[in-house]
């Protein structure tokens, strides 16, 4: 428990993913087995969550502490566990903590009644890093930014194997993952699935540096929509059935209706969307922010599944049975798609259309008009392209419809994190709205990126220049400075205030050149949605 | 009951002595004060005269410049005797920075004692803080909670060489305050072998240069090269303020720590931006107060620097007099100003 607590603190601190990653390798490399795996499954989310609530941490800091004494520190800390762990009153050469393994162990076999005594023994056995530690594990507020897909990064760093190998012995184990580490050591055979639901990293595109790079003849290329969704990866067989994100994370508990689907045995690359209530399969899917509203629920209710109804967009088939069809040509594999397709009707699937495309004309109108309701722009994939994992250059291809941008007026500022912990570079920009003397601007969005590094040394400047009031870190402007703000997509938002939510905006100009009372108005963003 | 020391008293410029006619630790410029220690939010510049140990003074000078302690100043050494009017007056060790003192006024067969700020744990630039007896305590409350339990420092000089290794492609940047904090980390960070250059703000080199001149050894210290592109792998002392400045871009890659109380507060650890959070304090924890204030045997007790209410609570019920010091210099403490 000490070293996952330390841990815990590093990775709270660590502003990036190469110190994270850092920090995790390190601890594979100098943690046994098993408190190492069960680290691994409470980072990524796959332990038990919430055996302790805030009621129970409360009886616990009146078992021990002055009631008064403990509310002044509370308001102080303003974190109940972190009050908690830090005043709970040492004893005397207390430093025997528990193993992460027992308290996983012995969470798992205590009943709910038994737990403040067994956390009490806990909490007088540690000091008070580990108490803290201890305290966030069982109140499942970890929170500390580990991916899925930054573990494996992490374990392919420890055991010098690729990711992708990673990746498909990992989900062959499960926690505390002895075989995968003693595999990652060298020390045993590589886990085998054996009919388990095994994740296989995915094959991704690059984006499309220009048309030439298709050559003159597109009869070597195919053509599809690029959904807007979330790439999943579909597992089903004897062993059992997953949806994965594209990264590895375990979706299914989410979208129990395609896992009720998934009634074959077979591997399937697809676009996880939401359809309109009552819409077929392969109806145009909702924005992008409907689905959204589906991930953050990691147990959807009946009511939100009935108004957000998912359906999968299926592009690839990855093995059919135990038959692996990777190495075929995309052609080949897209001929057994369409069978497997055509013999199963899976519910709520439909496959992704092939779009048929003639000329480097027709292919470029195609691009730029890619702008219905669910659509990000084109996938381009040779026709003879096996299915490679990871982003292999010059096979896929894709092409998203030119950004959407407006003239914005720089509103507010922060500083960043880690290397740029100097530098104003998180930026509040706002559009104007009314009229004559009820003219103002409306803060629209934040962008912390687009810019070069020389662009950033000005942004700071004028920040530092012309900051005209300071709320703790965040730091007003003089309305001045002009900058040009792409957005893949706008959607209204009840949330805020001007009415709009951007997709991924980024700051693509310095519009020095331009006044501020030339910047766009609300209006003309809400006509883009 | 009387009032214990009921010439001791708190006004707007500060704690006033009136049969010695002088303020302790005043805001105000005054005619005539003693200074417990050489920071800011201790020692102003402008007083007519200023009683000190000849660190606190030394060391004011180089802050303040040599304008600031007057002609008709005077050094005291811990424990020697002096009259001011009608008052006996003596220096401690405080054990907070070099030169720290507690002020012991004694009036009348009555013992007060003024701790200025204090610490209870090792600190290999200034001697330990010595418990006096008294009547009257007036005590600093920077961590006056019971959430505060500063860990032994040579645990967190550990966790910073570690990071050294760890990091070694990195410059590690640590943030502490430019007097008291940077020498007490470098001396340190010495008694656990770290025998390498470390590199300096000029804020703290001058301060280290004061510190080396009144007999404590520091090791290889060195300023930070001008240019970009500074010291993978080594150790750079600056300022807290300077964390987050463009002073620091002249960093590769720098990795930033402070070592501070607050760091024992993950909002404040992240508030700062830091990467590794060291719980080094120049002040008493929670216990170190109680602990400290017990030993004094005082039965009237006077809160500074720091929320009173959790030490009102509980020396109350061990039926002490313990109050707020109203007026007397009380202000929420700026964290640079550990
Ligand atoms: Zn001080």
């Amino acid at each position: 428990m000490r070293a996952f607590a330390e841990l815990l603190e590093h990775l709270t601190l660590a502003p990036g993913r190469d110190a994270k990653r850092a920090l995790l390798t390190r601890y594979f490399a100098t943690t046994p087995d098993p408190d190492r795996g069960h680290a691994l499954a409470a980072l990524i989310g796959e332990t038990r969550r919430g055996a302790a609530g805030p009621a129970m941490l409360r009886a616990l800091a009146a078992s021990r502490v002055d009631p008064v004494l403990f509310a002044l520190s509370y308001d102080f800390v303003g974190d109940l566990a972190e009050t908690l762990a830090l005043i709970w009153p040492a004893r005397d050469g207390a430093d025997a903590p528990p193993r992460l393994g027992e308290v996983v162990d012995r969470l798992a076999a205590t009943s709910r009644a038994a737990l403040p005594g067994l956390l009490t023994t806990w909490l007088d056995a540690s000091p008070a890093p580990v108490r803290l530690g201890l305290l966030k594990l069982i109140t499942g507020g970890l929170r500390v930014g580990v991916s899925a897909g930054l573990a494996r990064a992490a374990l392919a760093d420890f055991s010098g194997r690729a990711e992708e190998e990673i990746a498909e012995a990992w989900h062959a184990t499960a926690p505390p993952y002895g075989a995968l580490f003693a595999w990652a050591e060298g020390r045993g055979p590589r886990p085998d699935a054996a009919g388990a639901p095994v994740f296989r990293p995915p094959m991704l595109a690059q984006a499309l540096p220009g048309p030439e790079a298709l050559g003159e003849d597109l009869t070597a290329w195919r053509a599809e929509w690029k959904w807007d969704g979330v790439r999943v990866q579909l597992v089903a067989g004897p062993g059992g059935r997953r949806i994965f994100s594209r990264s590895g994370e375990d979706l299914s508990a989410a979208f129990p209706e395609i896992l009720e689907a998934m009634e074959f045995h077979a591997t399937l690359d697809g676009e996880l969307l939401v359809l309109p209530p009552g819409a077929p399969a392969d109806a145009a899917p909702s924005p992008f922010a409907a689905l959204q509203r589906r991930l953050g629920r990691r147990q959807p209710g009946a009511k939100l599944r009935e108004a957000l109804p998912a359906a999968v967009r299926l592009y690839d088939i990855l093995f059919e049975g135990a038959q692996d069809l990777r190495p075929l040509a995309f052609d080949l594999r897209r001929a057994r798609l369409e069978n497997f397709f055509a013999t199963r009707h899976p519910a709520r699937m439909a496959l992704s259309a092939l779009i048929a495309v003639t000329d480097h004309a027709a292919l470029a109108r195609l691009a730029a008009n890619a702008r219905e309701s669910g659509i990000e722009g084109l996938m381009l994939k040779r026709a003879a392209s096996p299915y490679l994992p990871g982003r292999p250059r010059g096979e896929w291809w894709k092409w998203k419809r030119a950004a959407l941008t407006i003239d914005a007026v720089l509103m507010y500022a922060q500083r960043g994190h880690g290397k740029r912990g100097s530098y104003f570079s998180d930026f509040t920009f706002g559009l104007w709205q009314g009229e004559g003397s009820d003219r103002r601007l409306v803060p629209v969005g934040k962008a912390y990126s687009g810019f070069t590094d020389a662009e950033l040394a000005i942004l700071d400047r004028f920040v530092r220049a012309h900051a005209i009031a300071r709320f703790g870190p965040v730091r007003e402007v003089e309305k001045t400075f002009v900058v040009e703000v792409a957005f893949d997509s706008a959607q209204r938002s009840t949330r805020h205030r001007s009415g709009v939510a951007l997709r991924f905006p980024r700051i693509i100009r310095l519009r020095r050149d331009k006044p501020a009372e030339e910047a766009d108005t609300l209006a003309s963003l809400l006509a883009m949605i | 009951m009387p009032t214990a020391c009921d010439w001791l008293i708190p006004r707007p410029e500060g704690l006033y002595c009136v049969p010695g006619d002088f303020h302790i630790d005043p805001r105000r410029a005054v005619a005539r004060a003693v200074i417990t220690h050489a920071h800011s939010d201790h020692a102003r510049p402008g007083h007519g005269a200023v009683l000190a140990t000849r660190e606190t003074l030394a060391l004011m000078a180089a802050r303040l410049g040599q304008g600031a302690v007057a002609a008709g100043s005077q050094a005291l050494a811990y424990d020697e005797a002096l009259r001011v009017g009608a008052v006996d007056l003596s220096l401690a060790p405080a054990g907070h920075v070099l030169g720290s003192a507690q002020v012991v006024l004694v009036h009348r067969g009555e013992r007060a004692v003024i701790s200025g700020d204090y610490k209870r744990s090792a600190d290999p630039t200034c001697p330990a803080f010595a418990p006096m007896a008294c009547d009257l305590f007036v005590t600093e409350a920077t961590f006056a909670l019971p959430v505060f339990h500063h860990p032994a420092p040579g645990g967190e000089i550990a966790r910073l060489l570690d990071s050294l290794r760890l990091f070694p492609e990195r410059a590690h940047l640590l943030g502490a305050y430019a007097l008291g904090k940077c020498q007490r980390m470098i001396a340190l960070l010495r008694q656990a072998g770290y025998d390498r250059p470390i590199y300096l703000h000029g804020a703290a080199l001058a301060m280290c240069a004061v510190y080396r001149a009144l007999g404590v050894d520091l090791g290889d210290l060195r300023a930070l090269p001008a240019g970009r592109a500074v010291a993978a792998g080594e150790l750079v002392i600056a300022p807290p303020a300077a964390l987050a400045d463009r002073w620091s871009r002249r960093l590769a890659d720098p990795l930033p720590a402070m070592a501070s109380g607050w760091m024992a507060l993950r909002q404040h650890a992240r508030a700062r931006g830091v990467e590794l959070a060291l719980v080094v304090s120049d002040h008493a924890d929670w216990d170190g107060l109680l602990r400290s204030i017990a030993e004094t045997g005082a039965r009237a007790v006077r809160i500074t620097h720091g929320p009173p209410e959790a030490l009102m609570h509980v020396l109350a019920a061990q039926g002490l007099d313990a109050a707020p010091l109203e007026g007397g210099g009380f202000a929420a403490r700026r964290e640079e100003e550990e």
